[in-house]
């Protein structure tokens, strides 16, 4: 209905047109032509300096120990899906929800772009499908070092990459839809220290859960990283069991869906109130 | 503020000078080779007690010369004297006796509006019991009693500019520099900012002020300089500059599209200075009706005609000119 | 009332202020943080979590650490002091950076500070006193956790405090140093791009044998490397002259450090 009325609003003469969420995706493009080469190097450098890092030489502590938890794996080839959804998590909370917050403040963007044929829904849906598009940048980065590395296999990989994205969308569709309503920028923050930093330690990245204690384990198995991490794990080990594999796509597609329904209300309500 | 005595105005023979410049250059990124003058070889001095204003375009030089004379910017050429003292030398022993306004608002966001007072004193060195009792003063002064306790961000922009002044005064300055003051303010705003400078003024106050709105600088200056392209190309008080540049009075004959050339032709003669604008012709006369009359005789017929003052505006774009300045 | 109007050298002799208003400049911060305490509770928060999930999750799998003289010290014993090295660093590094470019560059708090009898090193010395204080005061914070969890034996752990002051100035001033370059925010994805690995690689998670002799003789040049060292040896029961070697790099960085800095800052806020 939205797109309709823009599309009405479209000069006569112009017989194809696109759909108006592409004009707000190719703003955020335009401006990523600036900074993208350091998120480039960011996006290879982090998961390869972590994988280095923890994984081979934490990992040389760990596999010394040789623990039973984690069933004669190397921790490496542990960590790497794991980290591989955190990262995908943390892009998609980071480059949503700061760049939405910043765009809704006085002399922000989106201000600009509702100003235009654009209807919110459409600077929603734009601004969410360049964060899908970096977080797939950056997830295929990810898994392609990863992959050099030998710690992902790399058959497998394009399938770790689509289970990735899965869990960028799941957390870029609500975080965007709750950012355009956060009033101040140590809100966005916090968020990120006490919501995401915790789910980035104890999600399963870095150990099982079974190191947990008993009553944390279901807390743990709750949040929607844990799922995201999971089904990277099975993806990249072919150890995926199909029941386990609906309930993790399953929760994350439901999150995504229901973040996407919120964000078409909080978009309206804030940009046309 | 309380203490000091009113002073009066204008010179005084034998009276030193507040600032004396002679010379005074300013030069930015010399030492890199690509640099740019901004301020190009000044002289000027301010008296004791008057209110001074430095006008001209952006990038005229101004705010170069507000900075040297604040000492936070060291002149690269010529001398300054401030208060008596070498600016190039006794910078912090001057700025203990001038209070700055900033062209931006460049209050403490992050602390309510009497803790930026408490802690601009701290920034001089006064004892904390004297700075509280200032400040109680000066937000009295600015009117900002009601917001003591909130935070910076809460003001409206005259407000903050309020705030500015009042922590500019913090140190009982001899001096205060005002970088366009009213920019930005709504025109209630700026009344109530005036009405508080004219008493800094009654108290004794030099102040020295840059502005971009000539009825400002005619309302508050005693004296003033026009600056073009780091240059002083003008001095005196905003009524001699306009009996100097201007007629008393101003016609402005506006026109349709088309006609300007032809009606400009017309009027020659009947005044001295004709400018020739693209809607409309200024006739610089000393009587605006009797030249009125005159056009008319000739069968010059505007589609509106004006009569009004001369103002210190007219002196400003003959001096330097109306092209755009960015 | 002296008969001559008009100025009157040393009629009012400037206030004096010491060390250009390095303490005046303290003054400030402390007044800011009257209102945003919770952020350094905050920054408590994430050493916090690192501890627990290094800790105890991955603890238990590689329960002792091998390759040390005392052969049963615990895993999060182990981490804990290098989480304590690397919270001063953060808790200091992110006021003289984060902090100081938004006073530096989006609020302009220094071009009216400056327009005061303050001096640009006193200012300078100023925030890089603040922030080590404030690097301390997390530091404390974050050992009251560790004593929490069980991981302190011996009120020895104490002196680290002085240690963590160490680290905090050092990094205070490189950070200082470092911000007078940066042109926006973007740039600062450079310092992450330095700060994460050498978070990584200086000792924080494993000993440095786990290296070839070539990697770790690079790994000990890390100022963090030396920050863990002078806070690790006294944790784990170490008190000798091995931590001269610490303490004079971080003294001589954070000296050559300032000394930039002053020179950088000087040339930018007084042009």
């Amino acid at each position: 209905m939205t797109t309709h009325a823009s599309r009405s609003l479209v000069p006569p003469g112009r017989t194809r047109t696109v759909p108006p969420a592409l004009h707000e995706f190719a703003y955020w493009l335009h401006r990523y032509r600036r900074t993208w080469r350091g998120t480039v190097v960011l996006n290879v450098a982090n998961p390869l300096l972590f994988l280095t890092g923890i994984g081979a030489g934490l990992g040389t502590l760990v596999n010394q120990h040789n623990s039973a938890a984690l069933n004669g794996l190397s921790y490496l080839a542990f960590l790497t899906p794991g980290l591989l959804a955190a990262s995908a998590m943390q892009t998609a909370y980071i480059d949503s929800a700061h760049p939405v917050h910043q765009s809704v403040q006085a002399k922000g963007h989106y201000w600009a772009a509702s100003a235009t044929p654009m209807s919110p829904v459409d600077i929603y849906y734009g601004h969410l499908l360049f964060n899908i598009f970096k977080v797939t940048l950056s997830a295929t980065a990810f898994t392609a070092v990863a992959a050099a590395f030998g710690a992902v296999d790399a058959l497998r990989a394009p399938l770790v990459v689509v289970a990735t994205l899965l869990v960028g969308a799941a957390f870029a569709a609500p975080s965007a839809a709750w950012a355009v309503t956060a009033k101040r920028q140590p809100t966005v923050l916090a968020v990120l220290r006490f919501g995401v930093m915790p789910m980035f330690m104890f999600s399963g990245t870095f150990f099982p859960l079974t190191q947990l204690p008993g009553w944390l384990q279901p807390v743990v198995q709750a949040t929607p990283l844990w799922h995201g991490v999971e089904l990277c794990r099975t993806a990249a080990l072919g150890t995926g069991t199909v029941a386990g594999t609906a309930v993790h796509v399953g929760y994350l597609a439901v999150l995504a869906v229901a973040g996407l329904l919120l964000g078409r209300r909080t978009y309206q309500r804030h940009l046309h109130s | 503020m309380t203490e000091t005595t009113r002073q009066p105005q204008g010179t005084v023979p034998g009276q030193a000078p507040m600032i004396r410049a002679k010379g005074l250059q300013k030069r930015y990124g010399a030492a890199r080779g690509e640099g740019f003058t901004a301020v190009a070889g000044i002289d000027f001095e301010v008296r004791p007690g008057e209110a001074f204003g430095i006008l001209g375009a952006n990038g005229a030089g101004k705010s170069s010369t507000m900075r040297m004379i604040a000492c936070t910017s060291p002149a690269t050429g010529g001398s300054l004297d401030v208060l008596g003292l070498d600016a190039r030398t006794e910078g912090a022993r001057i700025r203990a006796r001038i209070g700055v306004v900033p062209q931006d608002d460049t209050v403490d966001v992050e602390l309510t509006v009497r803790e930026n007072l408490l802690i601009y004193g701290r920034y001089f060195g006064l004892p904390k019991a004297e700075i509280r009792r200032r400040a109680t003063e000066l937000l009295d002064f600015a009117r900002l009693t009601d917001k003591a306790d909130e935070r910076v961000e809460a003001l409206s922009g005259g407000m903050r500019r309020r705030l500015t002044i009042a922590r500019a005064l913090i140190n009982e300055p001899e001096i205060v520099l005002l970088d366009e003051p009213t920019t930005g303010l709504d025109p209630q705003a700026r009344h109530l900012l005036w009405e508080r400078l004219f008493q800094l003024k009654d108290d004794g106050i030099t102040l020295i002020l840059t502005t971009h709105y000539m009825d400002e600088a005619e309302q508050l200056c005693d004296r003033l300089v026009v600056m073009d392209g780091g240059l002083i190309v003008t001095e005196g008080s905003p009524g001699g500059l306009i009996e100097r540049y201007c007629t008393r009075e101003v016609l402005e004959l506006r026109f349709g599209p088309g006609e300007r050339e032809a009606m400009t032709d017309k009027a020659r003669g009947l005044v001295e200075r004709i400018e020739e604008l693209p809607d409309r012709i200024l006739l610089y006369t000393d009587e605006g009706e009797a030249t009125l009359a005159a056009a008319h005789a000739r069968g010059i017929v505007p589609l509106t005609a004006l009569t009004r003052r001369a103002s210190l505006e007219d002196v400003f774009l003959t001096l330097t000119g109306r092209t755009l300045v960015d | 009332m002296s008969a001559v109007v008009g100025p009157q050298v040393s009629a009012r002799p400037g206030p004096a202020l010491r060390s250009g208003g390095a303490l005046a400049m303290v003054e400030r911060n402390l007044m800011i943080y009257r209102h945003t305490w919770l952020l350094l509770v905050a920054e408590i928060f994430e050493p916090v979590l690192y501890l627990l999930a290094f800790g105890v999750g991955i603890g238990g799998l590689v329960g002792n650490v091998p390759g040390l003289a005392d052969t049963d010290v615990p895993y999060a014993e182990f981490v804990a002091p290098a989480l304590l090295a690397t919270t001063a660093m953060n808790g200091a590094m992110n006021e003289t950076t984060f902090n100081l470019f938004n006073k530096l560059k989006t609020n302009h708090t220094y071009e009216s500070i400056l327009t005061t009898p303050m001096t640009v090193r006193g200012v300078a010395l100023g925030e890089v006193c603040w922030a080590l204080l404030r690097g301390a005061l997390v530091t404390v914070g974050f050992l009251v956790a560790v004593t929490v969890f069980g991981l302190v034996h011996s009120p020895l752990v104490l002196l680290v405090v002085p240690g963590a002051l160490l680290v905090g100035f050092a990094f205070a001033a490189l950070g200082l140093a470092v911000v007078t370059y940066l042109r926006d925010w973007q740039d600062f994805q450079y310092i992450q791009l330095a700060m994460l690995p050498m978070f990584l690689f200086a000792t924080t998670f494993y000993p440095l044998d786990v290296y070839p002799r070539p990697v770790q003789l690079l790994v000990e040049c890390l100022p963090l490397y030396q920050s863990i060292e002078l806070i690790r040896q006294p944790s784990l029961g170490e008190f000798g002259v091995g931590l001269l070697l610490p303490a004079a790099y971080l003294l001589a960085v954070g000296g050559l450090a300032l000394l930039l800095a002053f020179r950088r800052l000087g040339r930018t806020l007084r042009s």
